[in-house]
């Protein structure tokens, strides 16, 4: 593999993660609901991921659980600011805190256990096509989860009646229950699966990027993946291309200071936060594209009785 | 009233039983730690010295320890209610806790604080650190040995002296033995983060990097190097587990004796503030063990290395050394010395890239 390919390669492992949180964030997002708390169910899923399977049990059953445990923390946060009507931003950021201390906690035993990677699954065929046989099909089981998904979400939001409902709520709250739609379980759903990507993404960081349990292991992605989602302007594909590129800003940063370019480090951590700003700022110009693009009822609490 | 009296009653207990107390009450000493204890690195080390000074004076020593403290507005913060909470002796083990822990110890003359890894003293306060730059030496006689490639690729973490002489040290060993290796480095701008270390690692192999030594606390550059077939060396602490077959060695912190004989200074009354910095010979720098896939001429060439330097024969530092330009930075006969190593800002002669400033 040349080095460009190699590049490009680490490209995609580094933007798999960011992309299942991201697009997880999509779906809770569409459906009126803000969700801060995208890296406290990403550790979430990484330590219960790791736990699972450095405890000998196979694979599958890690990332099962991983989804499982990313959705659990979302439940928590779907219970305090469905039911209860809790400040969904007060609440994501505590359930990130949450996150990061709980996970913490459950990792301790876990520590310092080497684990073996995930094996990569090349696809038959595919994979001896001259240059995009490596790039695109000799990764593992995750990463084609994580293309998969992106192509099924885009289907769904915008193909199928679910989608339409799901946007619909997130839209005007008012006017789908009004229509006597079920606005708080279409929520929940749509946030259970936000947690359960979120756990994902963690879980292939535990599972294949890093093959280890340490505490505070996301090191800020789900920030970058809530960052991701208004910089995709709620479109999945968009999604993807940013998780390229912010999985991209890292590699180049480092491939270039291998080669001798001078770049100070500190600009690294900037980069993919500098990017959402200029983007944010570049479809701020023009008022109607946001209003065309955020689901409108997005954060506000939804009361069935008023 | 009846609070009233509840509330008497309770702080004549509390009187009573701190006057019991008082008799045999033990000795309190606190660490504070600039990562997780579960690092199996660089806090990992510094916590076995608080336990070795545990095991050593049993129920008359009380410690405490605070990990993850960030470098920066926490440390105050921890530092002093560490103070408030009655401890004596306060190890603060990372460089980038240096400023707060002086102007705490200037608060608190009473209380002794040590420093890791800094270069500030106070009456209050001691230095103390390894000499690193020893073991990166004979690291870097054996990376001259096993690459193949010439190109060894290095995972540091921020562009701070103790990291800048340990890639001179390991590079100046490492031509020494292959007069035509390069030493390429990636700062990743963190003591622990597994995720970018892992991608430095790969990003250096890619760029064909056959050896990767790292200065970063986590494991990940071993695991990224296992698993490319890369040789590879360990921080802190002996990471063999984490590349069986690719980890030929590491460097290992000792704090253990130190503590002690501080722990041990500061109950009986007769510590002073001093300046340590304890090399291969003290015991406070040692070589993670040797892998046994590594060939025998190549463990006597590091065995040797290990040997002169604590006999005194050898000098990581000693001149002839040539700056990254080519240009004579000193002489055949001399050495650098303390200071300017403490001060190092500068790559010699073989390491590729700018050093950041």
């Amino acid at each position: 593999m040349d080095e460009t390919t190699a590049i490009l390669v680490s490209m995609i492992l580094a933007a798999t993660p960011l992309l299942f949180a991201a697009l997880g964030e999509l779906v809770t997002e569409k459906s009126g609901v803000l969700n801060l708390g995208v890296e406290g169910m990403m550790l979430a899923g990484a330590v219960t991921g790791f736990a699972v399977a450095a405890s000998g049990y196979s694979p599958l059953l890690a990332i099962l659980a991983a989804a499982l445990a990313g959705a659990a923390m979302s439940a928590i946060f779907a219970l305090l600011t469905l039911l209860l009507l809790a400040n969904q931003v007060a609440t994501g950021l505590a359930l990130t805190m949450f996150g990061i201390g709980l996970s913490a906690l459950l990792g301790k035993p876990f520590v310092g256990i080497p684990l073996e990677k995930l094996p990569a699954l090349p696809l038959p065929g595919l994979s001896q096509i001259p240059v995009l046989g490596p790039l695109l099909f000799q990764h593992d089981a995750m990463v084609y989860l994580a293309f998969a998904l992106t192509l099924a979400v885009h289907l769904v939001l915008t193909r199928t009646r679910a989608g339409l409902v799901i946007r619909a709520v997130g839209e005007n709250h008012d006017a789908a229950h009004a229509l006597g739609y079920p606005v708080r379980l279409i929520r929940f759903g749509c946030i259970l699966f936000g947690g359960a990507l979120a756990g994902l993404g963690g879980a292939y960081l535990s599972l294949a990027y890093t093959p280890m349990w340490a505490q505070g292991l996301t090191a800020g992605r789900g920030w970058i993946a809530l960052a991701l989602v208004v910089f995709a302007t709620w479109k999945p594909w968009r999604v993807l291309a940013g998780a390229l590129l912010f999985g991209g800003f890292t590699m180049a940063q480092l491939h270039a200071q291998g080669l001798g370019i001078a770049v100070p480090p500190e600009f690294l951590a900037m980069l993919p936060y500098l990017a959402t700003v200029v983007v944010l700022v570049a479809i701020s110009r023009d008022a109607t594209r946001i209003r065309l693009n955020a689901p409108a009822c997005i954060g506000k609490l939804f009361h069935p009785d008023d | 009233m009846k609070l009233m009296k509840w509330a008497a009653a309770l702080a004549v207990l509390a009187g009573i039983s701190g006057f019991a107390q008082a008799g045999d009450e033990p000795f309190k000493a606190a660490w504070i730690y600039v990562g997780p204890v579960s690092d199996h690195g660089y806090s990992f080390q510094h916590d076995q010295g608080r336990k070795a000074a545990e095991a050593a004076f049993g129920n008359k020593l009380q410690t405490t320890f605070v990990e993850s403290v960030p470098e920066g507005a926490d440390v105050e913060r921890v530092l002093n209610k560490l103070v408030k909470d009655g401890n004596k002796l306060i190890f603060s083990t990372s460089f980038g806790f240096m400023n707060p822990t002086l102007k705490v110890a200037k608060a608190n003359p009473d209380v002794k604080f040590e420093h890791a890894t800094g270069y500030k003293r106070a009456d209050n306060v001691s230095t103390y650190s390894a000499r690193f730059y020893e073991a990166r030496a004979v690291l870097g006689t054996i990376a001259g040995k096993m690459t193949k490639s010439g190109v060894v690729g290095y995972v540091a973490s921020i562009p701070i002296p103790e990291v800048v002489s340990g890639i001179n040290a390991f590079t100046i060993a490492l031509r020494k033995v292959r007069p035509d290796a390069v030493v390429k480095v990636i700062y990743v701008n963190s003591w622990y983060d597994p995720g970018k270390e892992a991608a430095a690692a790969k990003a250096l192999i890619d760029q064909g990097a056959d050896v990767i030594a790292q200065h970063t606390d986590s494991p990940a550059p071993v695991q990224t190097a296992e698993e490319r077939g890369v040789w590879c060396f360990g921080q802190s602490s002996d990471m063999t587990r984490f590349g069986p077959k690719h980890h030929l060695s590491g460097v290992i912190e000792n704090w253990n004796e130190y503590t002690i004989a501080e722990v041990k200074a500061a109950m009986d009354g007769s510590w002073k503030s001093h300046d340590t910095w304890g090399g291969l010979a003290s015991g406070m720098v040692q070589l993670a063990p040797f892998n046994p896939a590594m060939p025998k001429d190549v463990a006597d060439a590091a065995n040797k290395v290990r040997d002169d330097i604590i006999a005194g024969k050898l000098n990581p530092f000693a001149g002839p050394i040539k700056g990254q330009d080519g240009k004579e930075l000193l002489p055949a006969g001399k050495s650098f010395s303390d200071a300017e190593i403490l001060g190092m800002n500068f790559y010699v002669e073989g390491v590729q890239g700018n050093l950041p400033k």
